[in-house]
Parts: C-alpha cells; structure tokens; sequence
C-alpha cells in the first residue's frame, strides 16, 4: 500500500515538475521563440544570448526565448517538425534555399506582410540585392537575409613560396588553378602525397553548394528561379564535373573520393592541402588558428569568375499568435540593423548582407584590419542563388548522390547528371 | 467465483500496460499500414487514397533496394561476428587469465557508452591521414584514405563500429551461461581423453544453444533498431552506401515530409521484424527449455 | 574451463592473446581521452609529450548547457524506470496470479513489443504524441516505453519460479491480492529488479533516435541528443572540443559502471539466461 502512494506521489510531483521546467516560466510579456542554428562554433551562443539581452532591454514587454538548434539542416528539420505539430517557434534563422519547402507545406508568413510603414519600406530596400533574390517568390518578401556568406578560396601562402609561385598571386582561371595546385602538390620519398593542391568538399551539403559555383564559372545555372526546374544535363554543366572530377583523376592535385567540408579547415591549418574551397564563415577560425600566411580568394573562373551565395533568412511562422509575429518583427528589424549585422560579420565571417553595415565604423575598422573580408563582399554580384527547389531535401539529396557518385568513380559525370536529372524531373514536374 | 475475480482483478492489473501497448505499439501498426495506402498530406492539399501507389513507388526506388541490400549485408555481418567474437571473449576471460576482471572490463566498456558518443569518437578516428585507422595504414603504406566518404569502405567502417560497441554486451551473457556449465561434465571429458577443441564442439556450444538464441534476438533487433552511427557519421552517404531502412524511413518522414511514403516502408520493416521474430520463436520453442 | 586442461604454452598464448584484443578494444578510447585533455593542435599531431589542459571541457561546459542536459537525462531515466517497474510488476502479477480465458493470449501479443521497438514505428508515435500535446516533454519521450515488453518477460518468469505454496501459506493468513504482492512476490523477485534496472537505465541513457525526433528545447533535450546538436557544426571540427564533449557525456555511466561493477555485470548476465 506504502508503495502505491509513495510511488504516485512521486509520479505525479516528477510529471509536474517536468511540465513545469518544458514549458517554462509564465510572464506577461509577448513571447517569442527564435530557433537559430550556429555553424561556425560553440561560443557564438553567448553572442547571440547578449543580442537578445540587448533587445529585450529595448523592449520590455517582449521577452525573447534563443533556441540553438544544431545547424541549419536539424533546425530547419525542427522548425518544420515544431510547426507541423501546432507549436511552431515564432522565427527562425533558415536556410534561404528553403523557402520553396517553408511555403509550400504552408508554414511561413511573407515579410511583405509586416511591412507596412515608409520607414519599413526604406528597411527592406536596405539589402542587398543579390541576397533579396532568393527571397522573393510570386512578388512577396517571404524572408530577410541575416547570416549570409559566399564561398571562397583560401590559400595556403607559404606553400606557394615553397613550390616557387608568387604568394601574392591566387589564380583567376580554372586552367591557373590547376598549373598552382600541380606546382604546389607535395610527395613524400613513397610517392604518397603529403600536401594536395586543391580540395573541394564534397560531402552531403557541401556538394550541392560548391558545385552551383562551379556551373556558375562556367557560365550556367543549375535551376531556375521559380525552382520547378532544373538544368543538370546541360553540357556546360557536365563539363564543370568532369572538371572537378579531373582534379584528382586527371591533374592528381585533389584528395580522392570526397573530400569532408566538417574537416576541410583542419586539413588547410595542417597544410594537408594548399587551397580550400570553403565558406567565408571560416575566416575567424582559420584567422585564430593559422601558423603560416595565407589569403582569401575571390573563386576563378572559365572564364568569368562567379561564386554562389549561401546561409541563413530570417523567416516568420504564419501560426504563432499575431501579437508573437509583431515582436518577432521587431526583433527581426533590430537583428538586421546596420551596427547588429556589422558586429555579427566581424564575430563570425558571415558577410553583412546590407551596405549600409559595411559602413559603419566598426566594419570600416575591421575591414582595415582584414581587407579579405571585402573580397568575400566584392564577389557577391557575381554570385548565383544556392540549389534552391521544391522539395529542396529530395532533390538536393537526389543532386548530391550523383555527385558522389561521380567523385568517387561510380559513374562518369555524363551519366551521373542525366540519372539526377530525370530523378528531379519526376519530382517538380507537379510543381509546373 | 474465482474465475470472474481473476477477470476483474487481471484486468484492472493489466489496464495500464495494455493502454500503452495499444497506444504506442498495436495502433500505430495499424495506422501505419492505413498511412501506407494514402498519399502524403502537404500543406493546401490534404492527403488522398492511393491504393498501393506507395507501394509501386517503393518497388522502383532504386534507394529502397539500396536500403534492403545494405541491411542485409549489415545484419549478415555484425550478428555472426560480434556473437563469433563475444564467445572468444568469453571463452578467453573465462579461462583464468591473468588480470581477468580488466581484461573483461575493457571488453565491456563500450558497450556502455551511447552510440552517438561511438560514432563522434570513430569520426575521429576515421579521418583521413591523422585519424587513427589511417594512421595505423599508413604503417603498411596504405595511408591517405577517406573509409568514410568512399561507397566500398563506408559500410564496413559502420560495421566495424558496432561490432566494436556490441560485443561485449553479447560477452557478458556468454560468460554467465559459461559458468553455469557443471565442471564435472568438463573434467569427465577431460579424463576421456577429449581435446579442447572436441570438447568445445561437442559439449559446450551445445549447452550455449540457449544463450546463443537470446543473444542472437537482441542482436537481430540491434541490427535493425540502431542507426545513430549513420545520423551521426555519414548521413546515408557516399550515394547510399550507408543508407539502412530505418535511417531512410527518419530521412523520408522527417526530412523530406514524405509520411505516406514513409508508413509503407516502416510496413516493410515491419514485416521483416515479424518474419524474424517467427523464426526465432518458432525455433526457441524446439530448442529452448525454462527450467 | 580449468587451466588443467590445456599445457602452459596455450595458456600463455591465450593470455597473450585475450590482453592483446583488450589493449585493441580499449585503444579508441584512450586516444579519445588523450585528445580531450590536449590542446586542439595536438587532434591531429600526436605528440606524446605535448601539455595536459582542461581548457577544451571549459569551452565544452560553457558552449551548450550540458548541465541542465544531465538533468533532464536524469529525469527522463528515473520517470522510466520507476513507471516500467510498476507497470510491468503488475502485468507479471496479472499474468501470473489472474490468469483467465484469453490472458495467455494477451501475453503473446505483449511479445511482439520485444521486436518492434517504439522507434521502429517513429512517425505515427510522433503524431500520436502531438494529438496528445506531448511533443517536447520529457513524459512524451518516455510513454512509449513504458509497458516494457522485456519487463514484463522477466518478472513473470520470476514470479512463475516462485512456489504457488508460498503463495497459498499467506492466502492463509489473511492477506489480500495486493498484500501477496508487496510482501511476498516483489521481496523475492529483487535480483531480477535489479538485474532489469540496470538493463533499462542503460538502454534509456543511451536512446537516441527518439528523443532526437521528440524534443526541440534544451528544457527537454537529453544528454544524448545534446551531444549531437553540439557536435554537429558543419564547418571546421574540433575534434578536441567535440571528444571533450564525449568524455564528459559519457563520464557518469563510466564512474557508475566501474563502482558498481561487479552488480552490472552479474545483473546483465541473470537477465539473460533464465
């Protein structure tokens, strides 16, 4: 008999105190859930923590709640879960790529909505266009750029000394990439190489991205802007695969098989390989923890340079209550102020996706510092929208297999790409 | 009277387990094969009975089939050898080595540990050039590979994991049934002139039988249950090398959204558990006596 | 197996070669302690004289709120287990004490739980949860597994084993269902208590795919799924960070297992066997 009672009281005082500590504590204020994901390291959730304080200081009656969600792909994967299940965060920092999936399982409310005032308008305008790009869809706002970035080559200067290059010349075609990675390519006694020249990942979620840079320096696109439709067999873009897969098959200056974006970074401290295709947001890490010179590279071309753009929007979800969506706005114009965007760029190595951050004194000080910071902003027009469709999971998956594929030998890039093809074609043609 | 007192209090005893059995195990069963026969609900349009739509779609997904191969080799490959390996174990730590309880320790110690602690470590591990395993390669001249990112290593490096992680586990219940064998049925065939090998044989992988069959069910269940080593390590990739039929279910359902597709592949998975559960009870009544 | 049976060079061999799988099985997690305790130029360098620090667990500690994840661990483990004992004593009691028409029927359909665990059939437990407004609490995480099949085996081979006599002699006496029960079954059923506590706080401890799919908040996220979330950026690794935030996840299993050592492997060992 003790035991029952024993146990349900403890049952019951467990069950209460677990509901009491999920669902937090009970205020007054206007409540507003911010799942964000971090990408670039642990810390930066202080930073952000300190943003939220700052604002709430600013605005008493809404009260801010951060949720660190893992990165972008496990937020948006939470995001969509928190929404479909009747609980969805307010706003969220999201991969711009997936505002096709957002609206079409009916999640998301478009900024344009909340705009209503001339100061709002002047606000909108303020970003850059490129980034605005990606999000518009049938002419509303859906989202507000906030971390973005480009990718970039860095390079391993003191390697290019070493092998009898100009340290301060990076290469600005396909053809000079491969002269400097074979140049710069090291052997030991056994014939194993000990340094590679170039190494682009090609891991889930880094493949899709690098590889929309590569079509682009050979001047094509791989989707359209309505993302109903993609280009995959298109000859250009057959060729910038059987360039890539050259690297290692042809040149011997890329690491075989797929090289990992997670360890891409150590691989560039350890002088494992002399130049990295890699995303701007590595330039803190890679500034904290280098030994030797190195330098941040707008992308080569073939001949016009281009590069692709990626991170995160900040976007609204259409079922949080009416009161939580005006404070998010607030929020969200508060975390995409000028002086905000330019601290979080210097913090992190995203690019300020608004002029007017890089105006600010702060981001002119920092930029005299590192003038590779404006490398990274000076490549952004031209740079092209990052694999963005309906169904953006599958396809992307379905576009990431074939370029394993054909990293890794399985399939010639021809084959590879016309299998990813009629795959994605079975996908979007409902969405035309 | 007592029969009707047996209801009653049989049931009121059986009510709480019998309601989240129903709940979390018997109706989802069923909604699940519901779910399988309609499309999948995406925001504006609601969801609409296909038939066995689902069904066609999963025949012709070359993914699916991928899934179902790498399981089988999978399975085919962790459960013989991580049970092979436990009884060597258990046969070496049994035997009065020197040092015993160390020695079992050591073998059991990552069995303890989460899967997704494993598979960080092993991330680590597996890393081209400064990763342990290449280290240890490059000894041999093999170095500079990357066993996670290539289609013909990637599966085997999961599997060599597992193996690492369960055998152990399996050990320990090896051990147990090894010192419940009579050591005067030992010193019988000792004195009978048996060698060692004769008496393993003959003698006490018979008198495992029963062990081997329970190790043998929770490996079966590990080998479908567990893929936090995926999620963790590779995602599925290199093109599905690594993909395992619950891990595409977690990617189908939460990542693509796709739940009708989803329900018929757990259907499948569902019948494969079921398949395996009727062979090995079926099996466990001939061969298996409780007391 | 007596060291009679076999001469002195197969026993040496086999010494030899039972401590050369042991140093080989324990090797990745020496390594991966090294590398925790060393600054992150050394993850990839091994050097042997290289300085001991505690700075990675600092960053570690102060990066993800792993405290509050131990908690939460902790709640979710104890909810299981005290609720899994209850649930699954009194079905093994019904089963074995009430039997009537159609119970044995019942404890066959009980079975199929043991090989279709609640994650296999993730995404209509998810949405089951969500219709009851369970998602992202610790008792969601927990109700399916609450009616452990696995629980329910064993107490009622336990109980099975215990002679009906025993139960007639207090019958006797006065005492009702209940009574028999908290005095009698339970009391003589405590090895096998132990033995499947320990079964199923490991189990739990170390579930991930679940919670992974359940939680979304800190408030609610267990050491499991915090380790991954943590671990899981997707530009540079460190992996001196990401094996400190191992060592210190795994930490609280390890020093239980190596205090109570002995109890958890014979407690493995009669769960299994019986």
């Amino acid at each position: 008999m003790l035991k029952w009672k024993r146990t349900l009281v403890g049952r019951v005082l467990g069950t209460l105190a677990a509901l009491a500590l999920s669902t937090g504590a009970v205020t007054a204020k206007t409540e507003v859930t911010f799942f964000y994901p971090v990408q670039v390291g642990g810390p930066l959730t202080k930073i952000v923590d300190g943003y939220v304080a700052s604002f709430e200081a600013a605005n008493p009656d809404i009260k801010v709640v951060p949720v660190y969600s893992g990165n972008y792909l496990d937020t948006t994967t939470k995001s969509l879960t928190a929404a479909k299940s009747g609980k969805p965060p307010t706003v969220a920092v999201l991969l711009a790529t997936d505002i096709f999936t957002l609206i079409d399982e009916d999640v998301v409310q478009p900024i344009s909505d909340f705009v209503k005032t001339a100061d709002d308008r002047a606000w909108l305008n303020g970003f850059m266009p490129a980034y605005m790009a990606s999000a518009k869809v049938d002419g509303k706002v859906w989202a507000v750029p906030f971390q973005r970035s480009t990718a970039v080559l860095y390079w391993n200067k003191k390697a290019f000394a070493e092998a009898g290059l100009d340290p301060k010349k990076y290469p600005k075609t396909w053809s000079e990439m491969v002269a400097y990675g074979k140049a710069v390519t090291k052997k030991d006694a056994s014939g194993r190489v000990v340094r590679w020249g170039v190494g682009i990942p090609g891991n889930v979620g880094s493949a899709q991205w690098l590889f929309g840079a590569l079509a682009a320096q050979n001047g094509v696109r791989l989707m359209n802007d309505a993302g109903n439709k993609t280009d995959l067999t298109n000859p250009k873009v057959v060729e910038a695969l059987k360039f890539w897969v050259d690297l290692n098959k042809v040149h011997g200056i890329h690491p075989p098989g797929i090289q990992e974006g997670g360890t891409t970074p150590s691989d560039f401290l350890e002088e494992r390989i002399a130049m990295i295709w890699t995303t701007t947001g590595n330039l803190s890490n890679l500034l904290a923890n280098a030994k030797f010179e190195f330098g941040l590279a707008p992308y080569p071309g073939n001949p016009a340079p281009a590069s692709v753009l990626g991170g995160g929007n900040l976007y609204i979800f259409k079922n949080a209550p009416a009161a939580e969506k005006e404070a998010a706005m607030k929020f969200i114009k508060f975390l995409t102020s000028d002086e905000l965007l330019a601290d979080w760029g210097i913090k992190t190595g995203y690019v300020a996706p608004r002029d007017g951050a890089w105006k600010t004194e702060a981001m002119k000080a920092y930029a005299a510092k590192v003038p590779d910071i404006l490398v990274a902003r000076d490549q952004i027009p031209v740079s092209v929208p990052e694999w963005s469709t309906h169904e953006n999971a599958r396809t992307g998956k379905v576009l990431n297999d074939a370029l394993a594929a054909a990293l890794t030998g399985k399939k010639t890039p021809e084959k590879a790409l016309a299998d990813a093809q009629a795959e994605i074609e079975a996908i979007l043609k409902p969405y035309r | 009277m007592k029969p009707s007192r047996n209801v009653l209090y049989g049931s009121l005893l059986l009510l709480p387990a019998v309601v989240l059995l129903w709940t979390f195990t018997y109706q989802p069963i069923l909604g699940t094969i519901i779910d399988s026969l309609f499309s999948t609900p995406r925001g504006k349009r609601p969801a609409a009975f296909v038939g066995l739509d689902q069904y066609q779609r999963m025949f012709d997904d070359p993914v699916f089939w991928k899934a179902m191969v790498n399981n089988l080799i999978y399975a085919l490959t962790t459960i013989p050898l991580s049970m092979a390996l436990a009884l060597v174990m258990a046969l070496l730590v049994n035997s009065r080595l020197k040092g015993q309880a160390a020695v079992r320790m050591a073998y059991f110690t990552p069995t303890i540990l989460p899967m997704v602690a494993v598979a960080n470590i092993w991330l680590f591990f597996y890393a081209p050039d400064y990763g342990l395993v290449d280290r240890f390669l490059q000894i041999f001249g093999w170095g500079g590979n990357n066993l996670l990112g290539m289609p013909q290593t990637a599966l085997g490096a999961l599997i060599a994991i597992t193996i690492w992680k369960e055998a152990g586990f399996f050990m320990i219940f090896y051990l147990a049934a090894l010192q419940q064998i009579s050591p005067a049925l030992l010193e019988a065939a000792s004195l009978e002139g048996a060698s060692y090998g004769q008496t393993l044989r003959r003698i006490i992988l018979p008198l495992l039988m029963p062990t081997t069959l329970f190790v043998s069910i929770n490996a079966v269940i590990g080998a479908f249950r567990l893929v936090d080593h995926i999620i963790v390590m590779t995602k599925g990739a290199p093109d599905n090398a690594t993909t395992l039929l619950l891990f595409y279910i977690y990617q189908v359902g939460f990542g693509y959204w796709d739940t009708g597709y989803a329900a018929a592949l757990t259907v499948i998975l569902l019948l494969i558990l079921a398949l395996i559960a009727l062979f090995q009870f079926g099996y466990a009544d001939k061969k298996v006596h409780y007391r | 197996m007596s060291a009679d049976f076999r001469r002195k060079p197969v026993v040496a061999l086999t010494n030899f070669a039972g401590w050369l799988l042991a140093i080989l099985w324990v090797l990745p997690l020496f390594y991966a302690f090294w590398t925790a305790f060393h600054p992150s130029e050394f993850a990839a360098r091994f050097d042997l004289f290289s300085p001991w620090t505690l700075e990675n667990f600092q960053r570690v500690w102060h990066a993800a709120p792993f405290a509050r994840y131990f908690f939460n661990t902790f709640a979710l483990v104890s909810t299981i287990l005290i609720c899994q004992l209850v649930i699954c004593t009194m079905a093994a009691y019904a089963f074995v004490c009430f039997p009537f028409r159609g119970s044995d029927a019942l404890f066959m359909m009980v079975l199929v739980q043991l090989m279709i665990m609640p994650e296999v059939l993730l995404v209509e437990n998810y949405r089951t949860l969500s219709k009851l407004g369970l998602l992202d609490t610790t008792v969601g995480i927990a109700l399916p597994y609450l009616a452990s099949a696995f629980g329910i085996f064993l107490f009622r081979q336990t109980f099975k084993s215990i002679p009906k006599e025993l139960e007639e002699a207090a019958r006797l006496e006065g005492a009702n269902g209940l009574q028999v029960l908290w005095h009698l079954y339970v009391p003589l059923a405590k090895p096998t208590y132990i033995a499947y506590g320990l079964v199923t706080v490991s189990y739990h401890w170390n579930n991930f795919l679940w919670p992974l799919v359940v939680t979304n908040s800190v408030e609610t996220r267990p050491i499991t799924v915090g380790l991954q979330v943590f671990a899981t950026i997707e530009q540079g690794i460190d992996w001196s960070m990401v094996t400190a935030a191992t060592m210190l996840s795994v930490t609280p299993l390890v020093v239980a297992f190596l205090l109570f050592q002995r109890q958890f492997v014979q407690s493995f060992m009669r769960a299994g066997i019986r």
